[in-house]
């Protein structure tokens, strides 16, 4: 099976990971993201049916801590580097529509 | 005019014979002379540098006690966080961020009287082989300037190669500190996994991250990671794991050394001046009275492919936070709410991070998930398991850094599958969690560095320490200095 990025299923993806690619970009993507694909299907010459998936190197446990409270990012600091502040919170555009605000 | 090692200096400031003011006015004056050719800095703070530096020098005038790299320049690479100055991961989106924390590594390192002099440039994000990919400028090889220092870490590798500093740290995804380090001719160790808290390192790959030195010598090298290793409760994935004494390690005889040699890292695509090299690497090993067993890692071949779906699916979940509303770039005038994010997105990252996080998308969205994540992480237990066997029958496992020596600028930029495929030998450390170091072993004919790996087992980094120390115990390649900075310093 051959994978094979068409340029729609490009713009399906820059919609999920929240991109605007330009035309130009759409094409380009579509073969360079085919031709990555059609090099990480050789991954499908292994039997991988009993093998466990590792998504941690070394054994992880849960970590626990304390449950006491630690000392917050002072809010200024946190609000420091906001694109736009509103008092102590961070400013967006308008989310819902006039009419049915 | 042979230069001066972390500990040197740390010698020199604590017995009050070269003081650390004078140190770094010497690290300005190299950044002053070298750097606007090799563009290895993205900023400094010569000031901020200077009063700490004062500070150190009046603790050694009362002496008082001075920490293990007390009064020693240093640089970090700018995807670790600072208070001070920016961070800026080389990326349009953070171009202007000032992390409101400092990493653990940094507290680590200015508690142990190291001076941050500035931050090093890199691929935007970590996300490249050659920095190249930094949205400020490339940055150059102190062995040739038409060459790639390599990367992620390129910045880092360039300023330590051409004398800037003595050391520096960088950060290691895929192959990031030891793949410049080889291509510059220095030692680059990337510790194991949980050695080193992450806490503070922007986030690229959180199951492959790993934060490391970049340092002309072993001995350097074990320092500097004396000094960040251990256990961050701010960093759940850093393991609660004794630190022992790596520096005195070092003096002990190196008795009953088993070296493993894998027929898979000497493969096609190796260049034949670099396979001269490690062979005769190998050779050295064998004359110092090493075994050599070979091994087998027959899964390492898939660690391309294994690592570029893994990591860019880490990516594409780590990077979602840029979304232009709580830090980072924001575009000029989004259209509406959803807009803010995709424009300023589009805006702020450059061509290769838009390429993985899509590719890390498509690889973990519905109908794909089983057919590439999931089976990315099925072999990566197949290429872990790989290691494990190998390392019953030997200490380390030794190969090229990288299947090439430093390419030149551009060479790789339009094909970025070529890019990738120049990681092969690197990125199977990061996949099995183990630790790696590179060493320069020699030079090809046109006067490019050429590196040594050495992989050890999880937490075996003392045993790959003192198997590389007794390498260069035994060599100087490690103490050849680039052209370039030998007639800035005449």
């Amino acid at each position: 099976m051959a994978a094979r990025i068409d340029e729609q299923q490009v713009r399906h993806i820059a919609h999920l990971a929240r991109l605007r690619p330009t035309d130009a970009e759409v094409r380009l993507f579509s073969e360079q993201l085919s031709h990555i694909l059609a090099y990480v299907e050789q991954l499908n010459e292994l039997d991988t049916s009993d093998v466990p998936p590792t998504a941690h190197a070394l054994p992880v446990h849960n970590v626990f801590r304390e449950d006491v409270p630690g000392d917050p990012l002072p809010v200024d600091r946190a609000l420091a580097n906001a694109p736009q502040r509103d008092g102590d919170f961070f400013a967006v555009p308008k989310v819902l529509e006039q009419d049915s605000a | 005019m042979p230069m001066p090692t972390l500990m040197e200096i740390r010698d020199a400031v604590r017995s009050g014979r070269v003081g650390a003011r004078e140190w770094i006015d010497r690290a300005i004056g190299s950044i002053q002379r070298l750097d606007p050719q090799l563009r290895a800095l993205i900023s400094y703070d010569g000031d901020r540098a200077m009063d700490l530096a004062e500070q150190i020098d009046e603790q050694v005038a009362r002496g008082e006690p001075v920490g293990p790299l007390a009064g020693v320049p240093v640089l970090i690479k700018d995807n670790i966080c600072t208070r001070f100055g920016r961070t800026t991961c080389a990326s349009r989106i953070l171009e202007n961020f000032e992390a409101p924390y400092d990493a653990h590594v940094v507290q680590r390192l200015e508690s142990a009287g190291a001076i941050i002099l500035g931050k090093t440039n890199l691929d935007e994000f970590a996300m490249g082989s050659s920095t190249e990919n930094s949205v400020w400028f490339p940055t150059r090889n102190p062995w040739s300037l038409e060459h790639v220092p390599g990367g992620s870490s390129g910045g880092s590798a360039s300023a330590v190669a051409a004398g800037v500093v003595a050391g520096a740290l960088g950060s290691d995804t895929g192959g990031s500190i030891r793949q410049p380090a080889s291509f510059c001719g220095i030692t680059g160790l990337k510790p194991t996994y949980g050695r080193v808290s992450r806490y503070g390192l922007v986030a690229y790959g959180s199951s492959l991250d790993q934060i490391g030195p970049l340092t002309r010598d072993v001995a350097d090298a074990a320092l500097l990671l004396q000094v960040i290793a251990g256990r961050d409760p701010r960093d759940s994935t850093s393991v609660d794991e004794p630190v022992p004494d790596y520096v005195a390690g070092l003096d002990r005889p190196v008795d009953g050394l088993r070296i493993g040699l894998a027929r898979e890292y000497f493969g096609a695509g190796l260049d034949p001046e670099v396979r001269a090299a490690v062979e005769a690497a190998i050779a050295e090993f064998q004359a110092a009275g090493a075994e050599i067993v070979p091994v087998s890692l027959p899964h390492v071949k898939y660690a391309v492919a294994c690592y570029y779906l893994v990591a860019v699916a880490e990516a594409s979940s780590n990077l979602a936070r840029y979304d232009g509303v709580h830090y980072g770039r924001r575009a000029e005038r989004p259209q509406d709410y959803i807009d803010v994010y995709c424009s300023s997105r589009q805006e702020g990252f450059g061509a290769e991070v838009r390429r993985r996080i899509m590719l890390g998308t498509y690889a973990l969205s519905s109908g794909y998930y089983d057919a590439y994540y999931l089976k990315a992480l099925k072999v990566r237990t197949l290429i872990k398991r790989d290691f494990e066997e190998a390392f019953r029958l030997v200490d380390v496992v030794a190969g090229p850094t990288s299947p090439s020596p430093a390419w030149r600028l551009g060479e790789k930029l339009e094909d970025p599958l070529a890019m990738y495929l120049m990681d092969i030998y690197t990125v199977s450390a990061n996949l099995a969690g183990i630790p790696g170091i590179s060493v320069p072993c020699g030079f090809t004919q046109t006067g490019l560095p050429i590196g040594l790996q050495l992989m050890g087992p999880h937490f075996g980094e003392p045993r790959l320490l003192a198997a590389a120390g007794l390498y260069q115990r035994r060599t100087d390649w490690h103490t050849r200095v680039p052209p370039l900075a030998s007639a800035a310093a005449a």
